[in-house]
């Protein structure tokens, strides 16, 4: 089976973000850039788990520039199979869907995988616009994934609760925790990457639906207040009388 | 016309309120819809929240995202939607993407406020480090509303409840089986979360942290190290990589205050730190602390609110 990991650069989890060009543009300056761990820990490494169980074929794709080739080669290190770069800017999640669609589309995937969500813009669009444009099933936000024979067999979280669904292949399927443990690259597949095909292919025309016109951030609390351990009665009277929230 | 989806499956959920509390700052024409088994008798209160009406499909069971897309998809163009409403739910993080696609209208995911003179909305992006400005460039408008970002209001009364049955097709997804713990108070959507950490040195000390939870009303939570090593479950881990939550009161025990951890709940409104370490970052982004171990202070404090709840009664 064919299996696509569709994965993107966020920057670490410890970053401070900061703006620039008056708000309009994030700071990349001493930035590092990682695989958006849902990605990575849930959607790729599953995918991995899948090919060394039986016979699966996984490839990633991103959306972007140059850049990008290093988070991808460590997709490749970990152990995917082959890495497709669409060349141009993720400017919003339509047109990110619209790129991995069209790659989807004519090379005839059984399972396309991303993560619930990226860190850095925390919309959860691109697994559910991908499956409507293909008109694929989408499961969001599963914890377990097992194949069975040309179905999928699924938990997945849902308001208050878990639940166990089945659903035919082709489908889409966005990852979260307890689907996989993180894996750490050895060197063997590093050195492995560095000839596995990464391959770069020009974008297609999609429309932007939105677009971000300026950022901020949060103001900064001012100093804490401290309540002595011995005196709880005040910490409650506080709450209610000052902060008015119990 | 403003379009609401609103999830009933289990009575409506307080982001039901919400949502359609938005819509009505948005417009006066406001029609929600919704789909299951809820009687029309409880659905006929979304009026006093704003609704106009309430359309609901009894054959829809709300399982499958492709096909309450088409439902969805469905009734906007026949009441003439311009702006559809989702929660930021687990169900509107399905739909509403899907919807984006089918309708060609940009979505607004994860909306924090209503839209501005120039029609910019703000969202929450970096988990909770920063805000972003997003606008919509298409005829429709889909907006996400983040749960906890605003509060209900009445304003109306009671409004009629219709039947809209066979517009959503079949259900590609099979349920096989369903868990739902009773009687929790659903993390996301709660208003007091009290949460704790490694400081509490293992899972057999969470009675306290229950207890306090259970005098106020609150949800518990706990931070990712308690999560990873199995002391707690996974769905109560809130930061960077777990949820992110927005309530008003958040009390944090035991927890240093990772700039993951603070990603997640810096929507907080009130935050209370307890740690034993006066240096721990957490206080920083604290409007009360206390140093001190939580072995004394959370009896303590369990008591005084305990206290506090009888006078008030």
């Amino acid at each position: 089976m064919k299996i696509l990991v569709c994965i993107s650069k966020a920057p670490d989890t410890t970053s401070k973000i900061a703006f620039t060009e008056q708000n309009t543009k994030f700071d990349e300056n001493g930035i590092q850039y990682i695989i958006n761990p849902y990605d990575e820990w849930y959607a790729l490494v599953r995918a991995l788990e899948i090919k060394e169980a039986g016979n699966a074929d996984v490839t990633i794709i991103t959306v972007g520039s140059a850049a990008d080739e290093a988070i991808m080669r460590k997709a490749l290190a970990i152990g995917a199979d082959n890495a497709i770069r669409i060349d141009a800017d993720p400017k919003d999640a339509y047109f990110t869907a619209v790129q991995i669609a069209n790659y989807a589309k004519t090379n005839a995937f059984d399972l396309i995988l991303t993560g619930k969500e990226t860190i850095n813009y925390n919309g959860s669009q691109v697994a559910g616009m991908i499956a409507e444009i293909l008109d694929f099933p989408l499961i969001s936000q599963a914890s377990k994934l097992d194949i069975n024979g040309s179905s999928l067999s699924l938990e997945r979280e849902i308001i208050g609760g878990l639940q166990v669904v089945e659903v035919a292949m082709p489908a889409v399927v966005s990852c979260a925790k307890g689907m996989a443990e993180q894996r750490i690259p050895n060197m063997r597949g590093i050195m492995a990457a560095r000839t596995k095909p990464l391959t770069v292919l020009p974008p297609v025309t999609a429309v932007e639906l939105t677009s971000f016109v300026s950022y901020s951030v949060p103001n900064s609390k001012s100093a804490v207040k401290l309540i002595d351990p011995m005196n709880m009665d005040e910490l409650v009277e506080l709450l209610h009388n000052e902060a008015k929230v119990i | 016309m403003i379009l609401v989806y609103v999830n009933s499956s289990n009575g409506l959920p307080k982001a039901a309120l919400e949502t359609v509390t938005y819509a009505k700052k948005l417009g006066n024409q406001v029609v929600v819809l919704t789909n299951g088994k809820a009687s029309s008798e409880s659905l006929i209160c979304l009026g006093e929240y704003g609704a106009t009406k309430v359309l609901v499909d009894r054959m829809v069971d709300g399982e499958d995202p492709q096909q309450l897309t088409r439902l969805i998809s469905a009734v906007v163009q026949n009441i003439g939607a311009k702006t559809v409403i989702f929660s930021h739910d687990l169900i509107g993080k399905a739909v509403a993407p899907r919807l984006s696609v089918r309708l060609q209208a940009g979505l607004i995911a994860g909306a924090i406020s209503i839209p501005d003179a120039d029609g910019a909305v703000k969202v929450n992006v970096f988990s909770g480090k920063a805000i972003g400005n997003v606008k919509v460039s298409s005829d429709i408008k889909i907006i996400s509303l983040l749960p906890n970002s605003i509060q209900p209001e009445k304003t109306g009364a009671n409004c009629p409840v219709e039947e809209t049955n066979g517009l959503g097709g079949a259900a590609a997804i099979k349920v096989i089986s369903t868990k739902k713990p009773e009687g929790e108070i659903l993390l996301p959507e709660a208003e007091l979360v009290v949460s704790a950490g490694r400081g509490l040195k293992g899972p057999e000390n969470w009675g306290m942290i229950e207890n306090l939870a259970k005098s106020l009303g609150a949800a518990t939570a706990c931070s990712r190290p308690v999560a990873d090593i199995g002391w707690r479950p996974h769905h109560e881990h809130v930061g960077q990589t777990g949820v992110a939550i927005r309530p008003n009161l958040y009390i944090a025990i035991g927890i240093s205050g990772a700039i993951q951890h603070l990603a997640g709940v810096n929507g907080s409104k009130v935050i209370v730190v307890v740690n034993t370490d006066a240096e721990a970052p957490f206080f920083k982004a604290a409007d009360y602390g206390v140093v001190g171990d939580a072995f004394d202070v959370i009896p303590k404090l369990t008591a005084a609110i305990n206290k506090f709840k009888e006078s008030q009664n």
